[in-house]
C-alpha cells in the first residue's frame, strides 16, 4: 500500500498558514450533529476535547482512571519548549524547527514540526490566559530555562511540576466543556478495540472498569491520545496504567506503526533498587544544567563505593572522570539525552559504576552550590564569605530551583542530595515512534487520528528535553482541532452511527472471545507479563 | 522484614465489609505499594482475590493513590503520598492497619478503592478560568509579581487525592476547593470570576454531601502536597464578599 503524507504545497514557512486559510470547514450547524471519540485525557486527549467541544462538536472523551486529570502527562517535571525568544538569546521559530530535526536526527516530517515550531508560542499565551503558574522573575515577565540539546533558553517551566500544571489547565478547559454539556466523560472505561464500518474509524468497544462490562461506543470518527509504549519494556518511568491496548487494538485493525525502534532512554532516573521494582522515577533533565555527572576514574574507588566502604565524596576531585565534559566539551553536561545515556552505559559497562547493582554514575551539584552561592554572597554584599556560607548561600538557590526534585530523590532513594552526590541512571522513558499520520494527524485507517506521544511524527530518532509537553498541547489545541474538519466535512450528511450495528457488534463479540482465550490462557489481560527468568 | 497488615476487605459498595490479617514479608527498600504489589502476588498464587487499590504514576503527582494507614491518610511521612512512603520506615514485626478514605461524599467501590468523582463535579461547577482556545493576549502582557506568582503556585500543586477530606473530622473538602479558588484567584487572569467561582465550588461541596470547615487543620498535617490552610481563609473571604454583595 502507499503512503500519502498530505503535505501540503509552498515553501516550509507558508505551509501551515496557507493550508489553514483554503482547508474545508464544518459549519456550526453541521458541528453539532457530529460526534467525535477521543481516548485519553493527557495533554492531548484533554486539549483536543476542551477545543473541540468549545468549538461545538458532540464529544465524547474516554479514560482509564477515575478522573481526567491522572493522565501521566502530569508527572512532566522540566517544561515546555516555546520560540517566543524572551530571552533575546536568538531564538526563532526556524531555530526551533531547525533544533527539533537535528535533535531527531533528521528523521522527523519536516513540515510537521516546522507547524509545531510555529504553534508552540501559543501553546505558551493559551497556557498562561487558563491560569497556569509559570516560573516569573522579578519583573513579573514569564522566566526560561535552557534545556538538554539546545543552546538557548526557550523552556517555561512551574517549578519541577510542569505537566501537572499544563495538565490540570488543560483538565480545566475539559470540565468546562462536560459542565457546558458539550463533552460526554466517560471515567474508568479502557478501550478495548476499534470499531471499523466500510473501513472508517467510526467507534470503540471499551470495558467499563467498575462492572467489567463491555461497551460499544459509535461516533462519526475516533482520536487517539493515548500516549507511547514505553511499558513493553519491563521497567520504565510511565505509570503503571500504561499499558498501550488502544494504539495495539488500532494496529491489529489495520494501523500502521511508524518507528517503533525509536524509544528514548531517559539518562536523569533513580537507579532500580531490587526486583520486586514496580516502576522507575523520573529526576527531570533540568537537573543537567547544574549538575555535574561523573564516574571514579579508578575501579577500585568505584568499587569501594558500591560495597558501601566509601562514598562520592570520599573520592578527590583528580580521581573523578567527569566523563561528558571531557567527551563533549562543546556541550558539557547538557549533551542530548541519548548522547548523556549512552555514555553512562559506557561508564558501567567499563565497571565503574556506583550503586550495588553496578548501575548508576553520580550527579553532583558541588560546583552549582559554590557558584550560586558566591554570586548570592556578591549580591548581598558580603565581603570574603567562609565557603560553608557560600555553600549554605548555594543550597539555598538550588532549593529554590529543584526543591521537589531534592526531596524526591531523599525519599526514594533514602540519601540527602544536599550532602551527597545523587545516582542517576538511564531509563525508557519516551517512544518517539507510533501510529504512523499524516500532515492531518490522521493514520492509513481513515476517521481515525492519532495525537501526542501516540503518533509517530514529530521527533524523529530523539526528542529534545520539554518537547512532550509542547507537542501534546500543540496536537490537542492548535492541529487537530482544525485538521479533523478535512476528514468531517466529507461526513456532514452522515446520520449517526447506531452502536448496535452489525460491525459494532461482531467486534465486541471478537472483544470478549480474545478476552476469555486470554485468560483461559492464564495472561493477565492488558496486565504486566511475568518477569523474565533470571 | 516480616509484617502483619490488617487490610480492609469491602466486596462492592453494599458490602458491610471487614478487616482481614495478612502477613508478608517485605524489603526495607520497597515502596509500600511494592510491598501490596508482593502480597498480591502471593494472593493471586494461592488462588485468592487480591488486594484492590488505585494507584499510577507512583511518582506522588497523579493523585490516584490514597490508602489510610495507621489511621492516617498516605502514612507518617509529610508531605508524601502512599506511593513515596518506602519501608525503610518500618521494622520487622510491625503491625500495619490500611484503610480506605472514610468519607460519605467518597463510597468505598471495592476493599481499599474509593469514589472521588465528587472532586471532578467541584471543578466542573467552576474550578477553571472561562477562556475558549484561540489566540489570547500575549503571555508576558500582563506581568505578575513574582511571589504573587509563587503563592498561586503553591495553591495549584494540589493532586486532588482527597487526604484533606479523609483527614477531616468532618469530612470537609475546603483545603481542596480554597486551593483551586486561590490558585485561580492570586492570578490576575482568574480575578475576574473569582468571586462567582467561589459560591459556585462550594455550593457543588454541600451538594455532594461534604461537611463543614470547623478550623481543625488536620487537612494541612496531612496533605501530602503541603497545601496551607490559609488558602481557607482566602475562600471563605471570596465567598463572605460575593454573598455580601450579590443581592445589592
Amino acid at each position: 500500500m502507499s503512503f500519502d503524507n498530505n503535505t501540503p504545497p509552498g515553501p516550509l514557512a507558508e505551509k501551515w498558514s496557507r493550508y489553514r486559510g483554503t482547508m474545508n470547514l464544518v459549519a456550526p450547524n453541521n458541528k453539532r450533529r457530529i460526534e467525535i471519540i477521543i481516548v485519553g485525557t493527557g495533554l492531548a486527549g484533554a486539549s483536543a476535547a476542551a477545543t473541540l467541544g468549545e468549538l461545538g462538536y458532540k464529544v465524547k472523551c474516554f479514560t482509564f482512571h477515575d478522573s481526567p486529570r491522572r493522565a501521566h502527562s502530569i508527572a512532566a517535571q522540566g517544561g515546555i519548549n516555546a520560540a517566543k525568544n524572551y530571552a533575546n538569546d536568538g531564538d526563532s521559530v526556524y531555530r526551533l524547527f531547525y533544533d527539533t530535526i537535528k535533535g531527531g536526527d533528521y528523521r522527523s516530517r519536516e513540515s510537521n514540526v516546522y507547524r509545531l515550531a510555529e504553534v508552540s508560542r501559543n501553546i505558551i499565551d493559551q497556557a498562561v490566559a487558563q491560569g497556569v503558574p509559570f516560573a516569573r522573575d522579578y519583573g513579573g515577565l514569564l522566566d526560561n530555562r535552557s534545556f538538554g540539546g539546545v543552546q538557548v533558553s526557550r523552556t517555561f517551566y512551574a517549578r519541577g511540576q510542569t505537566g501537572q500544571q499544563l495538565l490540570l489547565g488543560a483538565y480545566q478547559a475539559l470540565s468546562r466543556q462536560i459542565a457546558e454539556g458539550n463533552v460526554e466523560m466517560y471515567n474508568r472505561h479502557e478501550m478495548l478495540d476499534l470499531v471499523l464500518v466500510d473501513g472508517k474509524a467510526r467507534g470503540i468497544i471499551v470495558r467499563n472498569l467498575l462492572t467489567g462490562e463491555l461497551e460499544r461506543h459509535a461516533a462519526h470518527c475516533v482520536v487517539l491520545g493515548t500516549g507511547g509504549y514505553g511499558n513493553v519494556f519491563y521497567l520504565s518511568t510511565n505509570a503503571m496504567n500504561c499499558n498501550v491496548t488502544a494504539a495495539w487494538r488500532a494496529t491489529r485493525r489495520g494501523a500502521y506503526m511508524a518507528n517503533p525502534c525509536f524509544t528514548q532512554i531517559h539518562p536523569t532516573c533513580i537507579p532500580q533498587s531490587g526486583d520486586y521494582q514496580s516502576k522507575l522515577t523520573l529526576m527531570s533533565e533540568s537537573l543537567r544544567n547544574d549538575g555535574r555527572v561523573w564516574v571514579p576514574k579508578k575501579q577500585e574507588d568505584a568499587k569501594a563505593i558500591r560495597e558501601g566502604k566509601k562514598t562520592g565524596n570520599d573520592i578527590p576531585e583528580e580521581a573523578r572522570d567527569y566523563f561528558l565534559e571531557r567527551r563533549y566539551p562543546a556541550f558539557g553536561n547538557l549533551v542530548p539525552r541519548d548522547v548523556a545515556s549512552r555514555a553512562a552505559k559506557v561508564a558501567c559497562d567499563e565497571g565503574l559504576g556506583v550503586a550495588p547493582t553496578g548501575l548508576a554514575v553520580f550527579l553532583d551539584f558541588e560546583a552549582a552550590f559554590m557558584r550560586y552561592g558566591q554570586s548570592k554572597a556578591h549580591s548581598a554584599g558580603l565581603h570574603n564569605p567562609s565557603d560553608a556560607k557560600v555553600r549554605e548561600l548555594g543550597v539555598k538557590v538550588i532549593e529554590e530551583k529543584y526543591g521537589n526534585l531534592f526531596e524526591m530523590y531523599e525519599k526514594i532513594n533514602g540519601e540527602d542530595p544536599y550532602k551527597m552526590p545523587m545516582k542517576i541512571y538511564p531509563a525508557v522513558h519516551y517512544t518517539m515512534g507510533g501510529l504512523w499520520v499524516d500532515y492531518n494527524l490522521e493514520t492509513n485507517i481513515p476517521g481515525l487520528f492519532a495525537i501526542g506521544e501516540c503518533n509517530f511524527s514529530d521527533h524523529g530518532a530523539n526528542r529534545l528535553g520539554a518537547s512532550a509537553l509542547m507537542q501534546g498541547l500543540a496536537d490537542g489545541y492548535f492541529v487537530l482541532p482544525y485538521t479533523i474538519g478535512q476528514f468531517l466535512s466529507q461526513d456532514i450528511r452522515t446520520p449517526k452511527f447506531d452502536p448496535n450495528a452489525k460491525e459494532f457488534l461482531d467486534t465486541e463479540k471478537d472483544t470478549r472471545e480474545r478476552l476469555e482465550n486470554d485468560e483461559r490462557q492464564g495472561q493477565p489481560v492488558g496486565g504486566k507479563l511475568p518477569p523474565p527468568p533470571r | 522484614m516480616k509484617l502483619t497488615l490488617k487490610i480492609w476487605r469491602q466486596k462492592s459498595p453494599k458490602d458491610k465489609g471487614r478487616f482481614e490479617t495478612y502477613k508478608v514479608e517485605a524489603s526495607p527498600h520497597m515502596s509500600f505499594l511494592e510491598m501490596l504489589d508482593v502480597l498480591n502476588e502471593e494472593l493471586i498464587s494461592k488462588k485468592e482475590e487480591p488486594v484492590t487499590f488505585e494507584h499510577d504514576c507512583r511518582e506522588g503527582i497523579c493523585g490516584t493513590c490514597g490508602l489510610v494507614i495507621n489511621g492516617q491518610p498516605h502514612g507518617p511521612n509529610k508531605g508524601t503520598a502512599t506511593c513515596q512512603l518506602h519501608m525503610r520506615f518500618y521494622k520487622d514485626g510491625d503491625i500495619i492497619v490500611i484503610e480506605p478514605y472514610r468519607a460519605s461524599a467518597f463510597p468505598v467501590l471495592k476493599d481499599l478503592a474509593v469514589d472521588r468523582s465528587a472532586f471532578d463535579r467541584i471543578i466542573q461547577a467552576g474550578g477553571y478560568i472561562s477562556v475558549s482556545t484561540g489566540a489570547p493576549q500575549d503571555g508576558n502582557a500582563i506581568p505578575i509579581e513574582k511571589d504573587q506568582a509563587a503563592k498561586s503556585f503553591d495553591a495549584a500543586a494540589c493532586i486532588g487525592c482527597g487526604a484533606c477530606v479523609a483527614a477531616c473530622p468532618n469530612a470537609s473538602a475546603m483545603l481542596f476547593v480554597s486551593a483551586k479558588v486561590s490558585h485561580l484567584a492570586l492570578l490576575p487572569q482568574g480575578k475576574v470570576e473569582a468571586q462567582r467561582r467561589a459560591q459556585a465550588m462550594v455550593r457543588q461541596m454541600d451538594e455532594e454531601g461534604f461537611g463543614m470547615c470547623s478550623n481543625v487543620t488536620a487537612c494541612e498535617v496531612e496533605c501530602p502536597k503541603e497545601i496551607s490552610v490559609t488558602n481557607i481563609a482566602r475562600l471563605n473571604r471570596e465567598y463572605l464578599s460575593a454573598s455580601l454583595g450579590s443581592e445589592v
